[in-house]
């Protein structure tokens, strides 16, 4: 197929593009103490969190921006982005969907996520973030019964301080690097989970985060707690709409799981990812990481990225516990002018303990993508294993594939296997499906979910639907 | 309902096919030979719509359409397919899902609704037990995996649940013993009709011993050489191309 119809094809619109019309009550542009202590007012913080969050800044402001990343994107100037907008009426928080600002169900509505149908037929409690806080949260009652608290970091640090102080920090901590040092300092909004000891979540739990403001950098902070021999599921999707301005969004999300504790974590992410040239994209710097602290405990990151501008982000797994276990799925896919350096981290500290990683990547368009992951056994891991697989997708001949494998093995006991491969988008595969009466985009569709099989079977079953769905509104046209 | 005049084909600037003449007729079976690199395979992956290929001159109609005019997915819906001689492996995608997408491509290029799951499963049951394939088939990725008998065995397979117009088979015997040949064998003389064409691409007579063709021609350097009937192909085994390739060099 000649590449100049693959480019043409490789065109294509954001679905999501539209942006709602509400009033926001935003911070003027700019970060110094008094910004912070601004937004810990806004949000009616105890003492203490101011003086974290102050730590945190001074911290940051010691630091530089990590160069190391396979990205390029202009400097980006801190002091023009604004670090605080919520929807009107932030005191008088609605109790209902029926006080939920109409419009802003219209715009869940556009999303597909009718937040009341879909939290009642699918089984999920949704905690919505709009900008910046927390709409409504469902399912509250039920999660209450089983003693698992769901609600907003906010609350969370208003409604139970000590379990935050505990927890908070303790797997990223504030001066982990320079994306999450700002967080720390700025962070609006997110998610707290705390299941207790034994109890298993009785659904699972999602939240839906969207970046709407213009100009406006949205900083989640997210901790995820489960006792001993407790589990829960979560799953966090994104989609934000068309803009001109390149959005910062520098998330932390934090997960502990003690002894025999099992978390998932599920993403699928569909931010804004600029215009053909790349303008007016979402920037992505993520910090996430789970700390095996328990033993037998399991952190499982599932993620499925397709949208933002550029992509940073290393969701990692630090295996404390003795026969604790850590798993990567990833699929990544770049498109236009997307730029992602994505990957995993795993921790080996304790006997016995094990990682997977698999990753697939699928560049197409101009997009470049990078694949960077560390397996590192330390001395006292004695018998640890990891598998790690890494395949690439190539889409047509102007984008590019990238992998930076890292091991640093501090044990000869331990077992690290690693299988890599790149291919194209076989001309042979789509002729194939194509002399079998099937149309060529169909073709593709069917070619790449196939090539991500393996990681979309390790999402929850309706998230598995959705994903490949956006798969294949994000390479709508990528083939011609 | 097949219909090849002077057909010119260049791969990479190099003329392959050099002015070939075929008819095809319903209820017809026509067997292909040649010796390697006489643009056998090309033929067939021509009139699929394959890539790469350069019609310079000459015409391919199919039930009075210009076949060169139509896409490749288009081309399959009205009805010619082609079995592949090294079907590609398709990671993830099993095979079940395949026959069904390509089934369904064509029911509704022919104003027919999805099948229904119940009648898909009972046809494709039917099929692969004619195939004498295992359920455990449908399950597994697109060719991944499979030996040559059971991806030459697969693509009868889709035959079978496609019920082409024309069907053609590209050396469907390379690689195979002689029980999955008989099976092969087998599905391929099942979809024989009145109103099918089938061509068979083949370097060897062994094939036709068990699917007696209508027509054999005999394709060398780019030309259709010499036709005959079923006894052309055993005067092949016996004598070869060499005598063939004297003739067309004079």
């Amino acid at each position: 197929m000649a590449s100049q119809e693959m480019e043409q094809l490789v065109r294509r619109e954001y679905k999501e593009g539209f942006v709602t019309d509400i009033e926001s009550d935003t911070v003027p542009p700019g970060l110094d103490e008094n910004t912070i202590a601004f937004i810990s007012n806004k949000k009616g913080e105890p003492e203490w969190m101011l003086e974290w969050r102050l730590k945190a800044y001074h911290q940051w402001l010691k630091m530089t921006p990590p160069s190391w990343a396979h990205l390029d994107y202009p400097p980006i100037d801190y002091q023009a982005i604004s670090y605080y907008s919520a929807p009107k009426r932030p005191e008088d928080r609605p109790q209902s969907l029926d006080e939920v600002d109409p419009k802003l169900l219209e715009t869940y509505e556009k999303l597909g996520i009718p937040l009341h149908e879909r939290a009642a037929l699918a089984g999920v409690a949704v905690d919505a973030v709009f900008d910046s806080v927390s709409v409504t949260t469902t399912f509250k009652e039920k999660l209450h019964e089983a003693g698992v608290i769901f609600c907003s970091i906010s609350e969370a640090i208003r409604d139970y301080p000590e379990l935050v102080r505990q927890y908070l920090g303790s797997v990223v901590p504030q001066g982990d690097n320079y994306f999450a040092a700002l967080n720390s300092a700025v962070f609006t909004d997110g998610s707290f989970v705390f299941v207790p000891e034994g109890v298993t979540c009785p659904m699972e739990l999602s939240t839906y985060f969207r970046i709407n403001a213009a100009n406006t950098g949205q900083f989640e902070r997210t901790l995820i707690v489960c006792e001993s021999r407790a589990q829960v599921s979560y799953l966090e999707g994104c989609t934000a709409p068309q803009r001109d301005e390149n959005q910062l969004h520098a998330a932390v999300v934090e997960l502990v799981a003690l002894e025999d504790a099992s978390i998932k974590y599920s993403t699928v992410q569909n931010w804004y990812p600029g215009d053909e040239d790349g303008k007016g994209g979402i920037y992505n710097f993520v910090t996430k990481r789970g700390d095996c602290r328990g033993d037998r405990s399991h952190i499982s990151w599932t993620q499925v990225e397709t949208g933002s501008a550029i992509t940073w982000k290393y969701p990692s797994c630090v295996l404390r516990g003795r026969d604790s276990i850590g798993e990567f799925y990833s699929v990544a896919v770049t498109n236009g002018r997307q730029q992602a350096d994505t990957g995993t981290k795993m921790i080996h500290i304790g006997e016995g303990t094990r990682s997977t990683i698999v990753s697939k990547g699928i560049s197409a368009g101009r997009s470049d993508q990078s694949y960077r992951g560390l397996v590192k056994v330390g001395p006292r891991a004695k018998g640890a294993r990891n598998y790690t697989q890494c395949d690439s997708l190539l889409i047509g001949d102007t984008c590019g594939a990238h992998t930076f494998p890292y091991q640093e093995i501090g044990n000869s006991t331990a077992t690290v296997e690693h299988e890599a491969t790149t291919s194209k988008i076989g001309e042979d595969q789509l002729f194939y499906c194509q002399s079998r009466g099937i149309a060529e985009e169909d073709a593709v569709n069917m070619i790449v979910n196939g090539f991500c099989k393996d990681v979309f079977q390790e999402l929850p079953m309706e998230f598995a639907v959705e994903a490949e769905a956006l798969l294949n509104v994000t390479l709508e046209g990528a083939v011609g | 309902m097949l219909e090849v005049k002077d057909l010119h084909v260049t791969v990479e600037g190099s003329e392959i096919l050099k002015g070939l003449n075929l008819t095809i007729g319903a209820g017809e079976v026509h067997a292909i030979m040649g010796p390697n690199g006489a643009g056998k395979s090309t033929l067939s992956a021509v009139i699929a719509g394959k890539d790469g290929y350069e019609v310079t001159h000459g015409t391919i109609t199919f039930e009075g359409r210009d076949v060169l005019e139509m896409e490749i997915e288009e081309r399959a819906r009205k009805g010619l397919l082609l079995g592949f001689q090294y079907p590609v492996e398709i990671p993830g995608v099993k095979n079940i899902y395949l026959l069904k997408a390509a089934l369904n491509a064509k029911r509704e290029a022919e104003g027919l609704g999805e099948i229904p799951a119940p009648e898909f499963m009972k046809l494709i049951k039917e099929k692969i037990a004619f195939m004498q394939m295992d359920a455990s088939f449908l399950q597994r990725a697109v060719n991944e995996g499979f030996s040559g008998g059971e991806k030459k065995r697969n693509e009868i397979l889709q035959m079978l649940v496609l019920q082409p117009r024309l069907a053609m088979l590209d050396e469907i015997d390379s690689g195979l013993d002689i029980d999955a040949m008989k099976v092969v064998a087998k599905g391929v003389n099942s979809l024989r009709a009145e109103d099918r064409g089938i061509l068979l691409v083949t370097h060897y007579q062994r094939l036709l011993d068990y699917i007696v063709p209508d027509r054999v021609h005999v394709l060398v350097d780019g030309r259709i050489v010499k036709s005959g009937d079923a006894d052309l192909a055993r005067e092949l085994e016996d004598r070869g191309y060499d005598w063939l390739l004297e003739g067309s060099a004079a």
